[in-house]
């Protein structure tokens, strides 16, 4: 009896340092110097959302809420403001991840989006009483991008944890 | 007695509880910077993290610079010695005028006992790139404290002001174009003289002459110059061409849209003045509140 959308498979447990190491490259990817790119995705969202919704034990609103900061000091954006918002990101995705991980890569991408969404949301509202000014509606274009890639980052970042621990003829996985 | 659940299964205080208050924190800390500015140094620590991987990400970007620059075809060169060449030519002229005219503002200047105005040093930089956060106008240029950056300075190109230092990094610094919204210019009209504050227009890259009187001397085409009253900017840079003056009759202020005269978005390369020194100060103060004076207006207008 299938309960899950798509067949799961046995997969060998999450490596913190390999959950930090995303998270650092994803950070990188969002310090990198884009030049108004429009649509660009928020990957450090994009990774905090994947492993709180497949590890919400080991990472969690606190390790959400740091990165946050680490990116609004490096962005120079308003400090505390993607704290907020991931924060905000995390309580949803954890708060969700029984319900996310039920469906097929692509349904679980638009609860995906609906998050992504949510926080950006937070924070132009954060920003816009802070006196910013509007960015206009591509600003959002972002998630849906990030949201496009979630079945990709998932196959990608679940990688490690399909490996077999070592070579052995007699079992199936 | 009350059933406790066996410490294994303990997971801490519930995901709402923590949200409440990672929520709460990050609303102190927003609050705390952007209405009292208390935050700097815990930025500029959190910062310190993040800048090994600023750097790593501006890796790429510098290398691929480096590798356009040298892959220049002898042909773009060419043309652009000759475009420069003449350019020099028509500029020999204004050259040889400039120089006998500052001779005769210095001699007339004395004659008034005027305070001299010292020739500021400046630090030249090249923009990066644009900052990332989408709400406000910003450029983070590659000169920061280490080369004696300070905050406040002003920025201009080769035809006018660009923007204010607001940040600044070791290596790097973040300046506020003149088109953020949160930005604003204390200006006078090359015209006739009248003072006026100008301000931002956001996305839309433009300036507003707000709070000028309905009926005020303004005429489209007036080119807009800094008055230099705030003693951050030296006085008599442009900063804005009249645009567009839209006179209602319902409101007692015109709405006067102006264009920047500097290329705000275009250059790469920006010139930092160092702040002037030599401001007096306050005549009504006392000796210690003069002192901070300066500052606290300085500080005000980043606001």
């Amino acid at each position: 009896m299938a309960f899950y959308e798509q067949q799961q498979r046995i997969l060998s447990p999450a490596k913190a340092g390999y959950m930090a190491l995303t998270l650092v490259l994803a950070l990188l990817f969002n310090l990198l110097p884009w030049r108004n790119v429009v649509g660009l995705p928020d990957m450090v969202a994009l990774v905090l959302t994947f492993w709180c919704v497949h590890q919400p034990r080991k990472i969690g609103i606190g390790i959400a809420w740091f990165v946050g900061l680490v990116m609004d000091a490096g962005n120079g954006a308003l400090l505390g403001q993607h704290a907020f918002a991931y924060a905000f990101l995390a309580f949803a995705a954890v708060s969700l991840h029984r319900r996310i991980l039920w469906f097929s890569a692509w349904r679980q991408a638009a609860h995906v989006l609906v998050l992504l969404l949510a926080s950006q949301l937070l924070m132009l509202a954060v920003r816009l009483v802070a006196g910013g000014a509007f960015p206009g509606l591509t600003y959002f274009a972002g998630s849906f991008v990030a949201a496009a890639l979630w079945p990709t980052a998932s196959f990608l970042l679940l990688l490690p944890q399909r490996r077999p621990a070592g070579m052995d003829e007699n079992r199936p996985i | 007695m009350d059933y406790q659940p066996p410490p294994f299964f303990s997971r801490g205080p519930a995901p709402l509880v923590r949200l409440g208050f990672f929520a709460c924190l990050a609303v102190l800390l927003m609050v705390l910077d952007a209405r009292f500015r208390y935050a700097e140094s815990l930025r500029q620590v959190v910062a310190l993290l993040a800048y090994p991987l600023q750097r790593a990400a501006l890796a790429p970007a510098e290398l691929f610079g480096a590798a356009a620059g040298f892959f220049t075809t002898q042909v773009s060169l060419k043309q652009e010695n000759e475009q420069l060449k003449a350019k020099q030519l028509l500029a020999a002229n204004d050259v040889l005028t400039a120089d006998a005219l500052r001779a005769e503002n210095a001699q007339l200047r004395r004659l008034l006992e005027a305070r001299e105005r010292l020739p500021r040093p400046s630090t030249l930089a090249e923009i990066l790139y644009r900052g990332r956060d989408p709400f406000s106008r910003k450029v983070i240029i590659d000169k920061g404290s280490r080369q004696g950056i300070r905050s406040g300075q002003a920025v201009i190109d080769d035809i006018g002001v660009v923007g204010q230092v607001t940040r600044v990094y070791p290596l790097l610094s973040e300046v506020t174009l003149i088109t953020d919204k949160e930005q604003r210019t204390p200006v006078q009209v090359l015209r006739n003289g009248l003072r006026a504050v100008i301000y931002g227009g956001g996305e839309r890259g433009t300036l507003d002459l707000s709070y000028t009187a309905a009926n005020a001397d303004v005429l489209a085409d007036d080119v807009l110059v800094t008055s230099g009253i705030d003693g951050t900017y030296p006085a008599g840079l442009p900063v804005a061409k009249v645009a567009r003056i839209e006179r209602d009759a319902a409101y007692s202020f015109a709405k006067i849209t102006c264009v920047p005269t500097a290329g705000t978005d275009q250059n790469r390369q920006v010139l930092v003045l160092s702040q002037e020194m030599n401001i007096p100060p306050a005549p009504t103060e006392t000796e210690s509140v003069a002192g901070k004076l300066p500052k606290q207006k300085r500080a005000k207008k980043r606001e």
